[in-house]
């Protein structure tokens, strides 16, 4: 089970009381019905899947209710960083710097 | 040497010291005509359908740790065929049509038993689900049958079929014709047998890059045993697809999540057949060594690190309980993860990729061991003639392009 911190309540949590949502940043064409097909196909089911640093989204849902996203490592299932839905994505590189000290 | 009755007299006479080892382990030559990434039952299967139908006898298995270390010897190893498609039912019916001699054609006991894979129904959409696919597979010639609670139980009779239960049993489908077979057998003997075909296996051999030429073709493999030419290569690394993919540039369909089983301290007989339920997310059957072998479902998130949550397993086994009153005190003796690689529609991925060369059989989820053999029989297809099986041909990586999934979400969920 992990702990998660969600950002805005600013509380380390179980999992249990959050929802995962998949890869992070992944956004919705502007103007669906100009997009070709194969850009749909990488929108809809193309995910980087890394064995690594992974980008993410998560929703407290038995606590505020909210979405968020996180830095986890995939192999450590460690989270790095939780941040609010809306923010720019962290640098990955520094944030692996800095775990690495 | 073969496995026979004389021999085994012979070598029993002889204190059991006189059998050679199973396979080869030569050091890596530097070029293959094909080279297979991924020693797991797929991989090796692949291999062995090469050299054997396709006489391709310069080819190599590369693996990164030992055989069938990933998902082939950490499975629960049900094997059925009762899919809904029409593609996925002739891919799977192939396998388990060749499950049925596998044991004769390797000359390697894979102890397939086909003891029968009872599916539970606990509610109104299950049985609907389930008659369905009843009926699309008797459509097909692929047996399954719908039960009775009271057959239910007659067929497996620790089953607790008492309405009063949280989760009562209101049927259940039953292929007849499904059942188990030994994990590690299954990689052990596709590596003897194609190894004896002349088909290098090769462990504790990480692939670390792909190189591409100039046109984008595959020109080599790095690995941590050195580089290796060949223009041909097939990807079969389950739940590290991704991840070797995106050494040639090619971005999968795929998310990779822990999936989790348990076994119990080993008791006598008392459990027939193999039983699942994906409504309450258990299933479980008896090893022949008489453990318990439990299966529980996939953590929430990706990860890579081989071990699921606790309160997934445990929530298999308040399942198990109450389904298996029989079997409450118990004690589990281990608990392990595999990584498992997930696709939006839960079928697989058998064939080419954008990159000339390249080729990949992945996606198998939660639920590949059963396909092994049908699996490895059509990619080496793939794989020596550049163009797919009629089999596999549906399952490309393109129809996530053009929209022709083979949709079997619904009926797989979390099952096998
Ligand atoms: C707990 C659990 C229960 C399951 N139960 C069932 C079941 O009951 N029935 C069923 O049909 N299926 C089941 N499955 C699914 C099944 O195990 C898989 O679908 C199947 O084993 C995949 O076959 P494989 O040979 O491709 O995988 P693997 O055996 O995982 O082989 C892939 C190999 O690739 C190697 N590899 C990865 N990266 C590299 C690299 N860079 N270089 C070299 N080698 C590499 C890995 O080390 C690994 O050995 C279960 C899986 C799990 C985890
Ligand atoms: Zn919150």
């Amino acid at each position: 089970m992990l702990l998660i911190r969600c950002p805005y309540c600013q509380t380390d949590r179980p999992e249990l009381e959050f929802r995962y949502g998949g890869e992070a940043h992944v956004s919705r064409a502007q103007d669906p019905s100009s997009v070709p097909d194969a850009a749909w196909a990488e929108f809809l089911y193309m995910r980087t899947n890394p064995k690594g640093f992974h980008v993410e989204r998560w929703r407290h849902t038995h606590g505020c209710g909210r979405f968020f996203n996180a830095v986890r490592h995939t192999v450590t299932d460690r989270f790095l960083a939780t941040y609010r839905a809306g923010e720019p994505k962290p640098d990955l590189e520094a944030l692996a710097r800095e775990a690495a000290r | 040497m073969r496995f026979n009755a004389l021999n085994l007299l012979r070598q029993a006479f002889g204190g059991n010291i006189g059998w050679p080892e199973q396979w080869r382990s030569p050091d890596p030559r530097s070029a293959y005509d094909a080279v297979i990434v991924g020693g797991g039952g797929h991989g090796l299967a692949t291999a062995y359908y090469m050299a054997k139908e396709h006489g391709l006898r310069n080819i190599a298995v590369v693996e990164k740790g030992w055989l069938g270390g990933g998902n082939t010897g950490r499975n629960t190893t049900i094997i059925r065929s009762n899919y809904l498609w029409e593609e996925s039912q002739a891919l799977y019916e192939h396998a388990v049509q060749l499950w049925e001699t596998l044991s004769q054609e390797l000359n390697y006991n894979v102890m397939y038993s086909p003891r029968g894979v009872m599916m539970l129904a606990h509610n109104v959409h299950d049985v609907q689900v389930f008659k369905r696919h009843v009926h699309a597979n008797r459509l097909q010639g692929i047996d399954n049958e719908w039960l009775t609670p009271q057959q239910a139980q007659e067929f497996c009779p620790i089953l607790n079929v008492d309405p009063g239960i949280r989760y009562p049993i209101v049927g259940a489908a039953l292929q007849r014709r499904g059942g188990v077979a030994r994990h590690d057998a299954v990689a052990w003997g596709y590596a003897r047998a194609a190894s004896a075909l002349g088909v290098d296996i090769i462990q504790n051999c990480e692939v670390t890059a792909i190189r591409r030429g100039a046109d984008g073709a595959v020109e080599a493999l790095e690995t941590t045993r050195g580089t290796i030419r060949t223009k041909r290569v097939g990807v079969v690394a389950a739940g590290h697809t991704s991840v070797v993919m995106a050494m040639a540039g090619v971005r999968m369909p795929l998310e990779s999540y822990p999936l989790q089983a348990l076994v119990s301290e080993p008791v006598k007989p008392i459990m027939p057949c193999v039983v699942m339920s994906n409504t309450i997310h258990a299933y479980m059957s008896q090893s022949d060594k008489g453990e318990l072998v439990i299966g529980a479902g996939t953590d929430a998130y990706t990860s890579y690190s081989q071990t699921g949550g606790l309160h997934i397993s445990s929530h298999t086994l308040d399942a198990i309980c109450e389904l298996f009153p029989t079997v409450r005190r118990l004690r589990m003796l281990r608990n392990w993860g595999g990584i498992v690689d997930v696709t939006p529609d839960r079928s697989p991925i058998i064939g080419k990729t954008p990159v000339p060369g390249l080729f990949v059989n992945c996606g198998w989820g939660t639920g590949g061991f059963k396909a092994t053999p049908g699996s490895g029989h059509v990619f080496a297809h793939t794989v020596a003639r550049g163009e797919p099986h009629p089999i596999n041909a549906p399952f490309t990586l393109d129809r996530f392009r053009t929209g022709r999934l083979i949709d079997e979400a619904a009926a797989a969920a979390v099952a096998h």
